[in-house]
Parts: C-alpha cells; sequence; structure tokens
C-alpha cells in the first residue's frame, strides 16, 4: 500500500476504533444507579402543565 | 396518572437497539461509494468534522428530547415536540417522526427482504456457474418481477417477521434481536474485511492485489478537501447514516428512566454505527471489487450507487473463491446486510405503535399488526412497480427530504425556542461522562447552520424532482418508442406515489388532530 494511503486507513480506523471501545468500556465499567431513581422513579408519568 | 410503561431490559441492549437502529446497509452499500466519489482519504476529514458538529450534536438532542418526552408518556415525535413549546403547530412538525418510519419501512422492508433471498440463492448455489451479467440479470429479473411468486415471498417473510418482533415488545423482541444481529453483523464483517485484505492478483481470478482498492479508497487527495461539494457529501452521509431526523430515536430514548444517563448511550451508540462504516464498510466492497474488476470499472459502477456492487457484482465475484467460500461469504455478506436492516427496520416500527397505544389506547400486539399492515398496504407498490421509479421516490421523499426538513425544526425547536439552558440541563442530567461545554454552543450555532445549508443546497433538487426534470430529458433524448411509453409511465407512477405520500402525511396529521382534541378532552394537556 501507498504510505500516504496506509498512514489515513491506520488513523482514521485506529482512532474509529479507540473512541468506540473507549466508550463502550465506559458503558460496561459504569455500576447502574440505584433504585428507585433509576428504575422506579419514571414509571409514573407526569402530566404537562400548560403553561 | 400513573400508568406502568414498557422500557429497556439492559443498558447494553439499549445500546444495541441504538446502534442497530443506525446501522443500515447504507455504512456498507453508500459510505464506500461516497468516499471514492468525494476525494478518498480525504473525505474521512470532513466526515468525521461532520461527526462531531452535526452528528452528535443531533444524537444528543434526539435521546434528551426522547428522554424529556418519556417523562409525559409520550412516545412519538407528535406530542414529545409539543411538551417542549406551548405552541400548537409543533405536534404537527412532530408528524414527520411517524410518516417517515412509516414511509421508509415500506421499501425498506422490501430492500431487506431482497438481502433474504440473497443469502437463500448463495446456499442454493444459483450463482454458480454464472457470468457478472447472469447475476447481474438475475437482479434485475428478481426486481422486474419476472419471479413474482419468489418476490413477493421474501417480502411478506420479512415483513411478517418484523412485525412478529415487534409484536414481542421493547424487551422481548427488539432487544433480543440487536443482541443477536449486533455482534453477528461485526463477525461477519470482520471475516469478510478477512478475506478483502487477502485479495491477491493473479489468485482466483483477481488481477489486483487488495492494497489496489485499499490505495483507491484511502490515498488522500486534498485537492477536494476544500470542496463545497465534499462537505455536503459529508454531512449529508453523515446524516443519514446516523438515522437522525427520523424520529426513531427519540422513540427508543423516551423510554430511557428520567434519571437514567442519555450522555454516554448516545456516544457508544453513535461511535459504534462509525465503526461498523468507517471500519467494516470500508474494508469490504471495494477491496473485492477493484481487486477483481480494476479501479475504471468499479468507479463506473459507483456512479449508480452501491446497490448494484452489492447485489449484482459481489455473489459473482465470491464464486471466484470456491464453493465452500462461496456460500460462506455469501451468507456472511447478505446475512450482514439483513441484520444491519433489520434492526433498522424494527426502529422505525416502534413510533408508530407507540403513537397508536399512547393517543388510541391500542394493545401493543394490535398497534405491531396494525403497523404491519399499513407497510403492506405502502410498500406494496414499490414491490409492484419498482421500476416505474416508485422505490426511488419513497426514498427521495421519505427517507431523504423528510429527514433533513425534521431535524432543521427540531434543532430550532431545541437549541432556540425549548432553549439552551433548558436542553443543556436535559442533556447532562444523570450523564456518565462529563460532557465538554463547547457542544452547548455547537448545538446553538453550528449544528442549526450546518443543517441550513444541508437543507437550502438540497431545495434546487427538490424543485427539479418535483417537475420531473430528470424523465424529462431521458424523454428529449429518447427514440425508442418503447422506452418512451416506459418513461410516460414512470410520470404517472412517480406522480401517484407522491400523492399517496401526501396523503398519508395529511392523514396522519388529522389523527394527531384527533389525538389531541382526545386528550384536551380527558385533561391530560
Amino acid at each position: 500500500m501507498k504510505t500516504e494511503a496506509l498512514i489515513t486507513m491506520l488513523t482514521a480506523v485506529g482512532t474509529v476504533t479507540a473512541v468506540t471501545g473507549y466508550f463502550f468500556y465506559l458503558v460496561l465499567s459504569t455500576p447502574p444507579k440505584q433504585e428507585p431513581d433509576s428504575f422506579e422513579e419514571n414509571d409514573d408519568e407526569l402530566v404537562r402543565k400548560n403553561d | 396518572m400513573t400508568a406502568k410503561v414498557e422500557s429497556w431490559g439492559s443498558r447494553v441492549g439499549l445500546i444495541l437497539a441504538m446502534a442497530g437502529n443506525a446501522v443500515g446497509l447504507g455504512n456498507f452499500l453508500r459510505f464506500p461509494v461516497q468516499a471514492v466519489q468525494n476525494g478518498g482519504g480525504a473525505f474521512i476529514v470532513p466526515y468525521l468534522v461532520c461527526f462531531l458538529l452535526m452528528g452528535i450534536p443531533l444524537l444528543f438532542v434526539e435521546w434528551s428530547m426522547g428522554r424529556f418526552g418519556g417523562k409525559y408518556g409520550h412516545h412519538s415525535t407528535p406530542f414529545i415536540l409539543d411538551s417542549m413549546d406551548k405552541r400548537k403547530f409543533w405536534k404537527y412538525i412532530g408528524v414527520f417522526g411517524i410518516f417517515t418510519n412509516l414511509a421508509v419501512a415500506a421499501y425498506y422492508c422490501y430492500l431487506e427482504s431482497w438481502t433474504l433471498s440473497w443469502v437463500w440463492h448463495s446456499i442454493s448455489r444459483t450463482f454458480a456457474g454464472q457470468s457478472q451479467d447472469e447475476v447481474a440479470g438475475f437482479f434485475n429479473s428478481y426486481v422486474g418481477l419476472e419471479m413474482p411468486f419468489e418476490t413477493i415471498f421474501f417480502w411478506l417473510v420479512c415483513l411478517l417477521l418484523n412485525t412478529w418482533i415487534l409484536s414481542k415488545g421493547l424487551s422481548g423482541g427488539v432487544e433480543k434481536v440487536a443482541k443477536i444481529g449486533m455482534p453477528l453483523l461485526i463477525v461477519f464483517g470482520v471475516f469478510l474485511a478477512i478475506m478483502a485484505f487477502n485479495v491477491e492478483a493473479g489468485v482466483a481470478g483477481a488481477i489486483n492485489d487488495a492494497s489496489v482498492g485499499l490505495n483507491f479508497l484511502w490515498t488522500p487527495d486534498f485537492s477536494t478537501i476544500w470542496s463545497p461539494k465534499v462537505w455536503l457529501a459529508a454531512a449529508g452521509q453523515i446524516f443519514f447514516t446516523l438515522s437522525v431526523g427520523m424520529g426513531s430515536i427519540q422513540c427508543y430514548a423516551s423510554y430511557v428512566k428520567k434519571n437514567d444517563d442519555i450522555a454516554l448511550n448516545a456516544m457508544s451508540a453513535g461511535w459504534m454505527n462509525e465503526f461498523v462504516e468507517v471500519v467494516l464498510g470500508a474494508a469490504i466492497i471495494i477491496p473485492i471489487s477493484v481487486g477483481y474488476l480494476g479501479v475504471d470499472k468499479v468507479l463506473e459502477m459507483t456512479q449508480t450507487g452501491g446497490l448494484g456492487l452489492g447485489f449484482k457484482t459481489l455473489p459473482f465475484l465470491f464464486e471466484q473463491w470456491g464453493t465452500v467460500l462461496a456460500i460462506l461469504c455469501g451468507v456472511c455478506w447478505f446475512g450482514l446486510l439483513f441484520f444491519a436492516g433489520v434492526t433498522s427496520s424494527l426502529a422505525m416500527g416502534t413510533p408508530v405503535m407507540g403513537f397508536l397505544k399512547d393517543e388510541f389506547g391500542w394493545k401493543h400486539k394490535n398497534a405491531a399488526w396494525a403497523f404491519g399492515g399499513l407497510v403492506f398496504i405502502l410498500g406494496l407498490p414499490t414491490v409492484l412497480f419498482f421500476n416505474y421509479g416508485v422505490f426511488d421516490e419513497y426514498d427521495y421523499w421519505a427517507g431523504t427530504f423528510s429527514l433533513v426538513v425534521f431535524a432543521f425544526f427540531e434543532i430550532i425547536l431545541f437549541a432556540w425556542i425549548f432553549g439552551m439552558d433548558k436542553g443543556w440541563k436535559e442533556i447532562t442530567t444523570g450523564a456518565d461522562i462529563k460532557v465538554p461545554s463547547v457542544y452547548k454552543f455547537i448545538i446553538k450555532y453550528v449544528t442549526p447552520l450546518f443543517l441550513g445549508v444541508v437543507f437550502f443546497s438540497s431545495l434546487p433538487g427538490v424543485w427539479d424532482k418535483i417537475i420531473n426534470k430528470d424523465i424529462y430529458q431521458k424523454i428529449a433524448t429518447t427514440t425508442d418508442p418503447k422506452e418512451l411509453e416506459v418513461l410516460n409511465e414512470t410520470i404517472l407512477f412517480v406522480n401517484a406515489s407522491r400523492l399517496l405520500l401526501l396523503l398519508v402525511f395529511l392523514g396522519i396529521s388529522y389523527l394527531v388532530f384527533v389525538a389531541y382534541k382526545k386528550r384536551k378532552k380527558e385533561g391530560r394537556i
């Protein structure tokens, strides 16, 4: 492969893979929020007030 | 009022479903073609800039609009938008978020059925011993309904499969499919990329090494990097690849609990789509086709889009690798496209069902089958009159133009009417990452500007489309009476499909009006 093509490809592919991996790692390593904040509160729907 | 609402089973499931919504056939068929036509490796610079300045902000906006609407029990855009401002017309702008999903699902399901059918034909060795022209001819006769039973059978199977999965609910259907489909898609993609990288000149009929295709795709042509056309193409690609402006992201996000994160979720799903597009999408179709057909032929073929390469060429090229690999690669390629398609079409069903459930009290299963029925009725013309441009017409008005219009309005509503202070609070509430505060500025000024440019630059094309300029130009240069007859019929079908889409839009608007009156009567607004 041409050097400039190789550099462009590796930079783009490497950046996208690293950022995707980083965010997915954060998702997997972040502990879930405690109930009831996370899972129950939103079960009660609000009624919109006309303002 | 207290009501138990449906919700996602797990965070990973939500992200995979959201990424599945974004990952579609365009990641594998449209992106490489756009890159090749717009400066090769240099395209990636404007592309990634557009992702950072338009894609990510729109993801933040749509996720937070969805979660905000969900707090009020809204799961479709008409009343999500309505809950963000007291002016009454927003709910009618929100009609786009139902119309687009319904109309796109109508033709997308047909496209999806081709992938399923091509999996079958790969296994049953239909393409064995066929020349490239014969493989292309097979595609043309398939969509030309020369084998109507098979075409309609696979379409109905796809439609029923989608409806059945949707009827199983969010966590029991959509999420399960995303958890199976997305990892399989990545595995298939990685396998095909390895195969593509191993194409070697002189082996199994290849005329070039894989590196020729990769050079063709990734060598930067910096003379094009400041061209407005390239930036517009990059913005358009980002826009369509992320499925923003459809209303499906808002719908999925409306099932997120009010204090749960959306910032990290939006980034994860968005970047996962980029991974599939930039890493896998770029590594398959171009290196293989250039390896066997050469740069000039591929450049010529990309002028008509990626469908030709994906369905008319790759099956022929896979056959060069021998029986076992031809079957395996055919199943992987069309299986990958099928999973990319089905995870997107499921996302299109959810807003329509949410609307029927929220506003008219429909049961989940009934709403799913109603969606299936509507897609059947609306999709039938795309199947029967594909060669008369009906499919393309749906794609243009519902799958392209409506997205830009809706996204333009929603960013104005979010940043300028709902207000950036309230909007920023919505984005950052419960966030598991620190959202860079520069995005407050970007969402308010840069993204609307980007969208405005995309929107207004598309208007001349819209007018040409309305007056059927392309078709009349063809009529003016055609002398063959048979072809002239087809072109005249095409005008009829194209105009009829526009009228049908307009009636669907007006019909949904009327339902929104009825729902509004109903809500008012019940004191829910």
